[in-house]
């Protein structure tokens, strides 16, 4: 509780207790007046002074200068009546005060929880210096620098590690609690847990630019971009208050002139003008005002709990109506790993021929040598390889140990005039020939993601329609991939412009309702990702690219994530749409009661207060997310 | 150039009025009101210096909401 929420607490206690004595004491006509006016002004001066501040500042229409009416027009008929009941605008008072300090407390609380979700920045490093460890600012720490991270802090700043090993939590980062295990030369991010030991890690980015910090920003902000529902409740507000007060106005005077003139009975003003101010206590629309922005704040901060950084609440809305999800293959469905698969029609052992293929291959840096390298596991000698010859869209021809090797495609075969055996096999094929014999093929292909089959089950439970997908692979390979994931169409041999062209058409076919999401890696799909409706952007830890690029950020790299940002989302909105429907229909409901005379004072409190304070918990329901 | 403060106010609609009355300082080109985690994001005009057109700004927000405060 802050100092303001203490003090309040304090003066809506001693105006209850106050009131309640009062009622236990027999006291009339003027005395009974001023002794009922104390409890009034110790709950209610503050609203007194701002309605009359506002006044002065013309900012008539808001709910002090409502509530101040209100109160002085009930104590006002009650003074009028001689009915000496001013308990009833006390109340008014009393309980709209209760609701403030109620709202104020309810949000400062989810605040907090949220900080506390996203409770990773770190605030030190530790500085080797003349042999003892000196904690500094994490700002100051220039790249290049070593530091220490012991067991049980966080990683500070981005970097490599130099020396020890340890296992790494990674689950404020990505909600994964499955640890990392690093070694020296590994890459770690900052506002990872380390620990079991101690490491010592060279820096390679400033703390600004570092992991934990682009993500603080991006949360921070996040609710800052506003969503359409949050527009309209803004602008709903703006007219709803004074159109209420005008309602309260008519239904004050014109009833009773009529009842006058046309119908010749007697005015019953003061009927009227209770009706009137009865009007003004349900009007107040703050439930709906504080309970949308709550709703998103929850909502974006759950996901972040759960390793989905959504960038602002319109994205959370239009995450929600995502009807149709675009995939990019590589990176997003498939490792983008590529493995040796298989190793047909050979002559020698496979490891032999790996050996060749993998020495042969060495001097390249393609993704196709590197996976050579590792299916041959063992440290290359690069001396016993001379003569290396690379044919550019074919292959390599070398000598590996004095023995001429050719490794490359169909083409390189044709070229050396080599018969070979064509592959059924999806994927990358390299034929090898050895002193000018065919020596069989090797099979190397990008491996499915393990969950990735699941993931898009899932999507379809969560309400997907299509599940699309675009790769510059191979028509074989990529009909492949999507036949055993159940997509429902592939398009592939697609150019980087060509997947923006594809999601043109997509987005131009569907209805304007249902939108389209691109789900991408970050890496050379930046266009895509900001021309879709919504990008995705997957396994975003330390890539900056991603992150700027993207809409929503899946921090590791499981495709399930992107059917529970889904449901994450979906939740959210219909919490939100609940909080409107909830606080317009029963505030409509009761000014038609009022109006009518059957609500009075008290219904129009909990109207009011009431539907408030269970907007504002039903809003928080948007912060848990673990079992969507 | 874009700027981010701090600010103190005790409710939405109060928090909303404050953008309103930000973005229609002169020297403002958009104003958003955080009122979730208390931030004011004030994008100025062209050539303004940010720490007179926040004066007045804060002047403009305590005449809409007497309430409020914003830490420059």
């Amino acid at each position: 509780m802050s100092k303001k929420q203490k003090k309040m607490l304090v003066r809506i206690i001693t105006a209850a207790v106050i009131l309640i004595a009062l009622y236990f004491i027999p006291v009339t006509g003027i005395l009974r007046f001023a002794l009922y006016l104390i409890p009034y002004f110790i709950i209610g001066y503050d609203i007194l002074l701002k309605a009359a501040k506002g006044i002065k500042n013309r900012q008539i229409f808001d709910e002090n200068f409502l509530m101040a009416i209100a109160t002085i027009g009930a104590i006002a008929l009650a003074v009028y009546d001689q009915s000496g009941d001013y308990t009833e605008a006390i109340a008014v008072m009393l309980f709209y005060q209760v609701g403030e300090w109620f709202q104020s407390y309810a949000v400062g609380k989810s605040r907090r929880n949220i900080s506390d979700l996203m409770d990773i920045r770190p605030d030190y490093a530790n500085i080797e210096r003349d042999g003892k460890l000196e904690k500094v600012d994490p700002d100051e720490v220039e790249i290049g620098s070593v530091i220490v991270v012991q067991p049980g802090e966080k990683v500070p700043i981005d970097g490599v590690v130099m020396e020890g090993l340890s296992s790494l939590n990674t689950s404020a980062l990505t909600g994964e609690s499955l640890p990392r295990d690093v070694k020296d030369g590994d890459e770690v991010i900052s506002g990872c847990i380390n620990m079991t030991g101690v490491l010592k890690i060279r820096t390679t980015k400033e703390f600004g630019e570092s992991t934990v910090s682009k993500i603080l920003d991006l949360v921070e902000n996040a609710s800052s971009r506003k969503s359409k529902s949050e527009d309209f409740i803004s602008k709903f507000a703006q007219i709803y208050t004074p159109a209420v007060c005008i309602a309260a106005l008519a239904l004050a005077i014109l009833p009773p002139l009529v009842r006058m003139i046309v119908l010749g009975l007697t005015a019953q003003w003061h009927v009227w003008i209770y009706r009137a101010l009865t009007f003004l206590v349900i009007s107040c629309p703050c439930a709906l005002v504080i309970s949308i922005p709550l709703s998103f704040f929850a909502g974006i901060g759950g996901a972040s709990k759960a390793g989905v950084l959504v960038k602002g609440s319109n994205y959370l809305e239009t995450l929600s109506q995502t009807k149709i999800v675009v995939f990019d293959k590589t990176g997003t469905l498939t490792q983008g790993v590529f493995e040796v698969n298989g190793i047909h029609h050979n002559e020698l052992e496979n490891e032999k021929l790996v050996e060749y293929a993998a020495l042969a291959e060495s001097a390249s840096s393609h993704p196709i040598s590197k996976s050579l390298q590792r299916a041959y596991g063992k440290p290359l000698d690069r001396s016993r390889v001379t003569d290396i010859q690379e044919i550019s869209g074919n292959g390599v021809i070398a000598k590996v140990d004095g023995v001429e090797v050719a490794a490359g495609n169909d083409k390189l075969m044709n070229r050396l005039g080599i018969s070979y055996i064509p592959c059924h096999s999806v994927g990358t094929i390299i034929h090898m020939a050895i002193r000018g014999q065919y020596a069989g093929h090797i099979v190397i292909s990008d491996v499915i993601k393990p969950r990735a089959q699941e993931a898009i089950h899932a999507l379809k439970e969560a309400g997907v329609k299509k599940t699309v997908m675009l790769t510059g692979d191979t028509r074989k390979v990529a009909d492949q991939v999507a036949k055993t994931l159940g997509l429902d169409e592939v398009y592939s041999e697609l150019l980087p412009a060509g997947k923006v062209e594809k999601v043109e058409t997509l987005l131009k076919q569907k209805p304007e309702k249902e939108k389209l999401a691109f789900v991408g890696d970050g890496i050379n799909d930046a266009p895509v990702l900001s021309r879709a409706d919504i990008g995705i952007a997957m396994g975003a830890m330390g890539s900056d690219a991603a992150i700027e690029a993207a809409d929503v950020v899946l921090m590791d790299d499981d495709p399930m994530k992107i059917s529970k940002a889904i449901r994450i989302s979906r939740k959210c909105l219909r919490i939100v749409y609940q909080n409107i429907v909830f606080a317009i229909g029963i505030k409509l409901i009761c000014l038609a009661l009022g109006a009518f005379g059957i609500a009075n004072m008290w219904v129009a409190i909990f109207a009011d207060v009431g539907v408030m304070i269970l907007a504002v918990l039903n809003a928080i329901r948007a912060l848990f997310v673990k079992n969507l | 150039m874009k700027k981010t403060y701090k600010i103190e106010v005790d409710c939405a609609n109060c928090a909303n009025k404050m953008e309103d009355a930000a973005r229609r300082t002169h020297g403002v080109k958009n104003a958003v009101v955080n009122f979730m985690t208390l931030k004011m994001n004030v994008e100025f005009d062209e050539g303004q210096d940010p720490k007179a057109v926040m004066q007045e700004v804060r002047k403009n927000c305590k005449r809409v909401e007497d309430d409020c405060e914003i830490y420059l």
